[in-house]
């Protein structure tokens, strides 16, 4: 019981709200994704190509130039908006003060929303060579 | 008396930060929370910049050629620090919270972190900077 309470590692498991509970394995999960695709993403951008050249240009005819490749990133771009948003939703509820928490998560979630879109649009409307 | 968590003292209030003692555990949180917002904020502007490639292809390679000077790549190795850090210890918190019983190691979890964060992140900085100095000579 006071393990659970008092656990030194992240956010206890929450037993009150299905909700939480829900939210608690949806971060779990996608950061387990995302372990494997941000870092591989960072790599790839910093180490494997520099910054330098990756012009819009090139972006469209290397990066993006295969349905593997922007379908990956597509599902990059899922398990960073459930693990972000998710995450910053927990962070608001610690500090933001219950006045204007609703308020506050109803912007959080319209900002993933728009995410979700200019994201999910490049990658499907961006023409291939 | 013990190092640990006093329910009275939440670290999740800003005002205890000061007064609580968690050892290492709350500062592995409080890096966890601070690089995740940090990490959440430029994902923000990456998603609209990526967008830009096909809505504003100039004002990308605008952004992109600020990524690539010297005070871009500065800012890009503080996010790799960020990211790389939120990713390993968040592999720390998921072994603890999928088997509590490995909890008793979190101490020798939380020194594998930064092992780990200094082996790889130390070459990964060396290999953002070096344009920068190349650039120079």
């Amino acid at each position: 019981m006071s393990a659970q309470k008092y656990s030194i590692s992240g956010r206890p498991r929450p037993t009150g709200s299905r909700v939480d509970l829900y939210v608690w394995w949806a971060v779990r999960i996608s950061s387990l994704a995302l372990f494997v695709l941000a870092l591989a993403h960072f790599s790839m951008t910093h180490f494997v190509f520099d910054p330098g050249i990756q012009s819009a240009e090139w972006v469209r005819q290397t990066r993006w130039n295969s349905i593997t490749l922007r379908v990956l990133d597509w599902g990059m771009l899922m398990a960073v908006l459930v693990h972000g948003f998710l995450g910053m939703r927990t962070v608001m509820q610690d500090y933001v003060p219950s006045r204007i928490r609703q308020a506050s998560l109803i912007g959080l979630y319209a900002i993933a929303l728009l995410l979700f879109v200019l994201g999910t649009q490049v990658v499907v409307t961006l023409p291939m060579d | 008396m013990t190092q640990g968590s006093s329910p009275l003292a939440s670290p999740q209030k800003l005002r205890n930060y000061p007064s609580y003692r968690g050892g290492e555990g709350m500062v592995a949180w409080a890096f966890h929370r601070i690089s995740g917002i940090g990490v959440w904020a430029f994902i923000v502007l990456h998603v609209f910049d990526i967008w830009l490639i096909g809505a504003n292809p100039a004002l990308y390679d605008a952004l992109g050629e600020f990524y690539s000077s010297a005070p871009g790549r500065v800012m890009e190795t503080l996010l790799g620090a960020a990211l790389f850090y939120h990713a390993l210890n968040g592999m720390r918190i998921v072994v603890m919270d999928f088997w509590p019983a490995l909890t008793i190691y979190h101490r020798g979890l939380w020194r594998a972190v930064w092992v780990t964060f200094f082996t790889f992140g130390l070459p990964g900085a060396y290999i953002i900077l070096k344009p920068i100095w190349e650039m120079a000579a």
